[in-house]
């Protein structure tokens, strides 16, 4: 496999692997650094890459755990500290295009506040559109599971939304 | 009406029911301007659904470094290599091949280095009696001492 031929492969779903990993890592550059490094991954076992049935699949699937090792490791305890540094600002603008801007925000910052696995979940339902066939593969859970999840994970996004939104605090 | 069927496919949105489809259906209905307004509420999650989507990945990944450094692995494996034949194969070619006609040739040469070795012992021992007569000679010249001594004493005499 040449370098053009890899690069073609990848392409649909990299910047897919880009935001799931920026979905679980928070961090732009941690982010940027996991693509790289599972990106490099494949191309160094580009000989056992025709095996594999669905690349994206198997690729999200290394992403994902890839993420959660580097939650787990140190290095990324101390790059949350960080990123609560600056999470809550800009949460006091009155003007109402701020404030139109700001529920957006919301929105991630209530999604981060889901469990590891419910946001794995609605990023690859909500964002990135799979099916759930693809995504009980991804994660190799059962449909009926994800579906619970899922659920669990909009119903909550939804209330926090409403109480926003109803009373204007976060 | 339209309004009716956009609140059931959120109920079945909630309880994740809906399918691809209807869920573009309704990114569709909250990307327009004319929300409800109590719907209000949902349009920030399906605008930030969307925005999320256009996010890329922009970063460089340097796919040909890693091909190079394989290589230049390869060699030094391949050196080292070359290194232990070089120190090997002389010992291993030169070892245990000797001919019958070598062999011969070794003894004959032991043979006559034996006997060169047995005539130098020979005249070591010679070279012993000519110690002994130096052994004599310093006797002798101790022996003169006297004798100077001697001298001494009859020129103390004269005076």
């Amino acid at each position: 496999m040449t370098q053009a031929d890899f690069v073609k492969l990848v392409m649909p779903f990299k910047d897919k692997v880009f935001r799931l990993a920026k979905r679980l890592l928070v961090s732009r550059e941690e982010a940027e650094d996991a693509t790289q490094e599972i990106l490099l991954k494949l191309w160094r076992n580009k000989q056992k890459i025709s095996d594999y049935k669905n690349v994206e699949a198997f690729s999200m699937t290394m992403t994902k755990n890839f993420c959660l090792d580097r939650l787990k490791s140190k290095q990324a305890q101390n790059l949350k500290i960080v990123h609560s540094n600056y999470q809550d600002k800009g949460h006091s603008s009155l003007q109402k295009q701020v404030e139109a801007r700001d529920s957006v925000d919301w929105v991630s910052s209530i999604i981060e506040t889901l469990p590891e696995q419910q946001q794995i979940i609605v990023q690859l339902r909500d964002i990135e559109q799979y099916d759930f066939s693809e995504i009980s593969k991804m994660l190799d859970m059962n449909e009926t599971a994800i579906r619970v999840a899922l659920s669990r994970a909009r119903k909550t996004i939804r209330e926090q939304l409403t109480k926003t939104h109803s009373y204007g605090i976060k | 009406m339209v309004l009716n069927s956009i609140e059931k496919l959120l109920e079945k949105y909630d309880n994740a029911e809906t399918t691809l489809q209807e869920e573009a259906q309704l990114r569709a209905y909250f990307a327009s301007d004319d929300v409800a307004p109590h719907l209000e509420s949902y349009k920030p999650l399906f605008v930030y659904f969307a925005n999320t989507q256009q996010e890329a990945f922009t970063k460089d990944v340097p796919l040909n470094t890693k091909k190079k450094s394989n290589f230049y692995q390869w060699i030094s494996v391949a050196a080292a290599a070359v290194i232990m034949l070089g120190i090997m194969m002389p010992q291993m070619l030169s070892g245990p091949t000797y001919s019958d006609k070598e062999i011969e040739m070794y003894n004959k040469t032991k043979n006559a280095l034996a006997f060169m070795s047995s005539n130098f012992n020979e005249g070591a021992s010679s070279l012993n009696v000519l110690e002994m007569a130096s052994d004599n000679f310093n006797a002798g010249m101790y022996k003169a001492n006297f004798v100077k001594e001697f001298g001494k004493t009859t020129n103390k005499f004269l005076k």
